[in-house]
């Protein structure tokens, strides 16, 4: 239910924000939109704690402005190895152990990887990615493990993880 | 007070036109980068300064030249959906040479071919 009242809180946010013409016509028009996008994610069963992940909104933000200022910090380098006259990369795959363990989780510390300039995620097996990186001394398992934790935290966080 | 408001906003206009022009840098910054890297995956990262410092920097330039509440509402949502749709197409390419057998060039790269024959 909760994820219910998360989608339609979403949803029409999204669709207040996207329409700006608020007569009544619209305003209905609008609300059946939303219905039937509900009808068609509870056929679709995709309503679950990935579909729907609100209750950690929060979190999830939380975590997503300490990202931006990593990614600023990591497109330094990237930008002068563009630019510099001689070209000087050092590429390497490294193999990144996680401490996540769900899904959600996975898939944001996955995806906090790629989107940091300078390293991307190719694989995930298991518990460990295989992750490409531009520079090798900046891609040590210590590098990844405050991002780690910090993911861990924001999409698990104290949640009991059912094995 | 209203004197300070009279003055971000005479500011504003300027300040995001300069973002603009930044954003614009970054992206052919980028753009240089994915000519000149070797390889597939190293061009990845090249376009990955495009996808977010271009970007988010583009964005808020947009955002303080927007005229209603509206617009920086929707460029906020487009920054949202960027962040969560890049990587995922960042990683699907990986992911797919990766599968299909490429091999990334391993080892320090330099164009500088004193440098090469030393190291």
């Amino acid at each position: 239910m909760g994820y219910f009242l998360g989608l339609i809180l979403v949803l029409a946010a999204l669709w207040l924000g996207l329409s700006g013409i608020y007569t009544p016509l619209i305003l209905t028009l609008g609300t059946i939109s939303i219905l039937i996008s509900l009808v068609l994610a509870s056929r679709l069963e995709t309503l679950d704690r990935e579909g729907a992940p609100y209750a950690r909104t929060l979190n999830l933000f939380a975590y997503w402005g300490w990202l931006v200022v990593e990614i600023f910090k990591a497109n330094w380098p990237v930008i002068k190895a563009c630019v510099s006259a001689n070209l000087d990369i050092n590429p390497a795959l490294v193999k990144v152990k996680t401490r996540c363990e769900s899904d959600l989780a996975k898939t944001v510390f996955a995806n906090s990887i790629t989107l940091t300039p300078g390293t991307v995620t190719v694989e995930v097996e298991g518990d460990k990615l295989l992750v490409h990186a531009l520079f090798e001394e900046s891609a040590t398992p210590e590098s990844f493990a405050e991002m780690d934790e910090r993911s861990w935290k924001a999409a698990d966080g104290s949640r009991q993880v059912a094995t | 007070m209203s004197e300070l408001i009279d003055v971000i906003m005479a500011i504003k206009p300027v300040l995001g036109a300069f973002l603009c022009l930044v954003g614009a840098g970054l992206a052919i910054i980028g753009t240089v980068g994915v000519l000149r890297f070797p390889d597939f995956y190293t061009r990845l990262h090249a376009a990955s300064v495009t996808d977010t410092g271009a970007a988010t920097i583009l964005i808020v330039g947009m955002a303080l030249l927007a005229p209603t509440w509206l617009v920086v509402f929707k460029l906020a949502a487009i920054w949202l959906f960027l962040f969560l749709t890049g990587p995922t197409g960042s990683h699907a390419l990986a992911n797919a040479a990766h599968t299909a057998g490429l091999q990334p060039v391993i080892g320090r790269r330099t164009s500088n071919p004193e440098e090469e024959e030393a190291g």
